[in-house]
């Protein structure tokens, strides 16, 4: 998503306020928000209540790429044979690992999935521009 | 002499990729703990790529991470090849060679701009930045230049600006469309002042921590990232294949990712190491521009890394410039294996410093996997640099300071680590794949 700024940054700051992206600047504590932008499976029960927070805070969720949409590839654990589980097993517990590793939709409701691995660019385009059009009608 | 006492926690540092944390324990006005933890999750790459077609070895492994995907690509397509006997001609090394000078830039500028400009003005955010500004405009302006030009040179030599599409084993599935060519050498030559600003004030930055440590990168005559033996500061040459049996591994119980000692001590790869042995094989245009730079290295200040990487920014545009501009691709047959079993290593350098992967192959399947990157070896050097700068800070402290420090001088001590990590450029998707580790 960082790199869709090179051609879009001038235009999405003037609609978008960017809250709680990390990558962009410190975030303390998480606070209302309009879209949520989520990447990612969750593989730990720290990930679900963050992600529930995040639901619970955001008017819509957006799962963004394959991981968060269908938990794949980190999900690939899920079908280890016993052999690889048993190597794996001693870190699930030590960092405290979920069972199974989960997509998004597992958890939450999620509003809209933007494919891919790497996301589709075009979609996600698509998204941003109708959002904007949405908020010019609110 | 002042006393003081503190547990310092940080989660979630912005400005990084991924996710890391810190645990910091001072006692009577030493550190005494520093634990820095890499909080990712694993993926558990090199189990799963087991029982796996070798073939599909660099698509699947460049999911270790979206950031460097295209790195993991070039070293998984190495160890195949290397396992299965098979030599790339010159024009796929030279097109792999582009693929990765567009990763350096892309990748580069995104720690520069986005991660380190903020510390560089006080600032929280490059979002933050004033538009009203000349300079911060420029910067805001050179910000997404310069990250497009190496999208752009991505996109014509690999496909995609990530997970490269084209690149295979021995070739490439489709040639550069050489109507959009020209377009590249522009972006490319338009960038190219904006690096020079970046080079003058990262040239122009006060930061400094300096340690003596050993570097290690890989050498050759023309710093591409994917060929040579690796060499260090103490002057010891290592084929790749040997390359493992130097470093140590080493358990952390508080990180998801492995750490490695090279001689019991700890080491930094990347942009500096990589610098401070190569200099002299930079492109001869970026050499003659920027010679007042260059005398700056060998460094061991660490926050050179920054100016490491604008230098190399630069150095990757003039690298591929020079390329394009004298190039004619024409259609080559991919190779077949002379054989379907072997042991391969492929070495090159991500753009944070050596990766290294081991691949064995039974059949054309995939038995076994080693994988090492960048992070996890600059691990520990990290957590040192970190003792060091506090410890420092500490010491230069008012005799009177109280044992528990005040709110500012917190925030000052934490926002000093984070820059400090940020320098780094550490990347924890890369770091947290998976090693066989046995907890105790």
């Amino acid at each position: 998503m960082t790199e869709l700024f090179n051609q879009h940054w001038q235009a999405w700051i003037k609609h978008f306020d960017f809250k709680y992206a990390k990558i962009f600047r410190p975030v303390k504590t998480l606070g209302s928000m309009d879209v949520a932008f989520v990447e990612g499976a969750i593989s730990s029960v720290e990930q679900a209540t963050k992600l529930k927070q995040i639901r619970s805070l955001a008017k819509q969720l957006v799962a963004i790429g394959a991981c968060a949409i269908i938990g794949q590839p980190a999900a690939q654990r899920n079908d280890f044979d016993p052999t690889r589980l048993q190597e794996i097993q001693p870190i699930l517990e030590k960092f405290h690992y979920a069972d199974k590793v989960q997509p998004l939709a597992d958890l939450v409701t999620v509003d809209h999935q933007i494919p891919g691995c790497p996301m589709d660019e075009q979609k996600f385009l698509d998204y941003i521009n109708q959002l904007i059009i949405n908020f010019k009608n609110e | 002499m002042h006393k003081v006492n503190l547990d310092l926690s940080l989660k979630d540092i912005s400005k990084i990729e991924g996710s890391a944390g810190l645990d910091l324990k001072i006692e009577a006005g030493q550190v005494t703990q520093c634990h820095f933890k890499i909080t990712e999750y694993k993926r558990f790459y090199t189990q799963a790529i087991r029982g796996k077609a070798a073939i599909a070895a660099p698509a699947l492994l460049a999911r270790i991470c979206g950031t460097c995907s295209n790195a993991h690509i070039m070293a998984a397509l190495e160890a195949v090849e290397n396992a299965l006997k098979i030599t790339p001609s010159p024009q796929t090394m030279t097109l792999r060679r582009l693929i990765i000078n567009g990763l350096i830039i892309r990748d580069h500028a995104l720690h520069l701009y986005i991660f380190i400009l903020p510390d560089l003005f006080n600032q929280d955010s490059l979002l933050d930045f004033d538009d009203q500004d000349p300079q911060q405009h420029q910067l805001l302006h050179d910000t997404f230049e310069v990250k497009e030009s190496g999208n752009q040179l991505s996109i014509l030599t690999g496909g995609r600006s990530v997970h490269a599409p084209l690149p295979q084993l021995s070739g490439f599935n489709k040639l550069p469309d050489s109507t959009k060519t020209k377009p590249v050498i522009a972006k490319l030559t338009a960038a190219r002042p904006a690096v020079l600003r970046l080079i003058k004030l990262f040239h122009q930055c006060s930061w400094n921590l300096t340690r003596p440590i050993p570097y290690l990168a890989t050498q050759n005559q023309d710093y591409n990232y994917l060929t040579g033996n690796i060499v260090s500061s103490d002057g010891v040459n290592i084929p790749p294949e040997q390359y493992r049996s130097q470093l140590k591994h080493i358990q952390l119980d508080y990180s998801q990712a492995s750490a490695y000692t090279y001689k019991n001590t700890s080491y930094m790869v990347g942009a500096l190491a990589r610098l401070n042995l190569n200099k002299n094989s930079l492109n001869p245009t970026t050499q003659k521009d920027i010679p007042q730079t260059l005398k700056l290295f060998p460094s061991h200040n660490v926050y050179h890394n920054n100016l490491a990487q604008a230098i190399e920014i630069l150095n990757a545009i003039d690298d591929s410039l020079a390329i394009l501009k004298t190039t004619t691709f024409k259609p080559e047959p991919l190779l077949k294996p002379t054989q379907t079993s072997g042991e391969g290593f492929g070495i090159i350098e991500a753009p944070r410093g050596i990766l290294y992967h081991h691949l064995t192959i039974d059949n054309q399947i995939i038995k076994d996997a080693e994988i090492l990157v960048p992070t996890g070896q600059n691990q520990l050097n990290i957590e040192s640099d970190i003792q060091l700068l506090v410890n420092q800070k500490l010491k230069n402290l008012p005799a009177q300071t109280s044992a528990d420090l005040s709110e500012k001088l917190k925030q000052e001590l934490e926002h000093d680590i984070e820059v400090l990590i940020r320098s780094y450029d550490p990347c924890m998707s890369c770091a947290a794949h998976f090693l066989k580790v046995k907890w105790s």
